[in-house]
């Protein structure tokens, strides 16, 4: 299992310098890594957080945007009519609730769909390991920096150690 | 029965215009629909980003670049249908508090770009909002005169600022923005960054 603070190095160390997001449980650790370093801004929807990436991208910032898969629904809109059409990059940290089908009832649905959904809005996705951390990051840089558009990289369960409830 | 608030005599085209005497190089974001239009029409600037759909976005957007360039005043032209469909955006600006970001209401209460459908914003104060969330700043307007001296104080003092402009329904004549969005993102973001 990877540690939060060497999962945000590895992230610093290819350049992203704005986190924003709404938490999950998933993504705890990371936003208490982030808090700690006062590079974290708090968002109430993912919506909005996908708009203040889009901001500071503007002012030279390279952002990423934390979010439950959940989040992805109300993101779609700023994703298609902002991001996409007007080529505004930025990684979505997009935890992968309701993978296999073991969660609760509200995340199944998106849980199985989510890739598809993706894939539809052609939105480039790739799933974190703790083995292949480097290569995944690489791969994400090398997709923001080359197609300038939303890139997003999955975080199951117990793949970046988080804090408890 | 909701209706516009009578006796607004300035549509917000006049009202825009009177904001453009004052800026200078400052970032503007505008809302997507007839504003983004009309700004473009009015006085465009490379400084200038025109939303054209991400509805509710543009508070979003500014409050991204204005914590990206602190050093910076940035203006949002924002309306009261994108207020309202994002109105926990101003619970974010009104907690993070960036000093240099303005934030301009032209409120004429309805959907104007989609036929003049009625919005909330005649009987929810957006001033009051904002206030309640934390501005720093928050004035409501009618006049021109009041719009220039309101403004040049939100120019002058720490923000965050919102300024609540009453205006008209009345629309301006103005073609779509004619530059396509990815040309907007480079020229916005090179004069910007």
């Amino acid at each position: 299992m990877l540690e939060a603070d060497d999962f945000v190095k590895g992230l610093q160390d290819i350049g992203f310098d704005f986190f924003t997001g709404v938490p999950d449980t998933i993504l705890g650790g990371i936003i208490a890594h982030l808090t700690e370093e006062r590079i974290y801004t708090p968002a109430v929807r993912e919506d909005e957080a996908v708009a203040m990436a889009a901001g500071a991208y503007f002012g030279g910032k390279v952002p990423a945007v934390l979010m439950q898969n959940s989040g992805l629904g109300n993101a779609l809109n700023v994703l298609e009519s902002l991001n996409l059409i007007y080529q505004i990059p930025c990684l979505l940290l997009v935890s992968w609730r309701g993978f296999e089908g073991k969660d609760a009832p509200e995340h199944l649905v998106m849980g199985e769909t989510m890739t598809t959904l993706l894939d539809t809005i052609r939105i480039p996705h790739r799933t974190l390991t703790a083995e292949t951390m480097t290569e995944d990051l690489q791969w994400t840089a090398k997709t923001f920096m080359e197609q300038r558009i939303p890139v997003a990289l999955l975080l199951k369960k117990g793949i970046v150690k988080t804090v408890q409830p | 029965m909701i209706g516009p608030e009578e006796g607004v005599m300035q549509s917000r085209a006049q009202a825009m215009a009177a904001i453009f005497e004052l800026l200078t190089d400052q970032p503007l974001i505008v809302c997507n629909g007839f504003p983004s239009r009309e700004a473009c029409k009015l006085r465009d600037r490379d400084q200038n980003f025109y939303m054209i759909g991400s509805m509710g976005a543009t508070a979003g957007i500014g409050l991204g670049l204005a914590l990206a360039q602190p050093e910076k005043t940035v203006v949002v032209f924002d309306g009261d249908g994108n207020v309202l469909m994002s109105l926990g955006t101003l619970a974010t600006i009104g907690a993070l508090k960036p000093k240099n970001l303005i934030h301009v209401v032209f409120d004429n209460e309805v959907y104007g770009t989609t036929g003049n459908q009625p919005t909330y914003s005649r009987v929810v104060g957006l001033d009051k909002v904002a206030r309640a969330a934390g501005y720093e700043n928050v004035e409501r307007v009618w006049e021109k005169e009041d719009i220039v001296y309101e403004f040049k104080a939100m120019l002058a003092d720490s923000g965050p600022s919102f300024l609540l402009i009453k205006v008209n329904e009345q629309l301006e004549e103005a073609d779509r923005i004619a530059l396509a969005p990815q040309e907007l993102t480079k020229r916005f973001k090179q004069s910007v960054s």
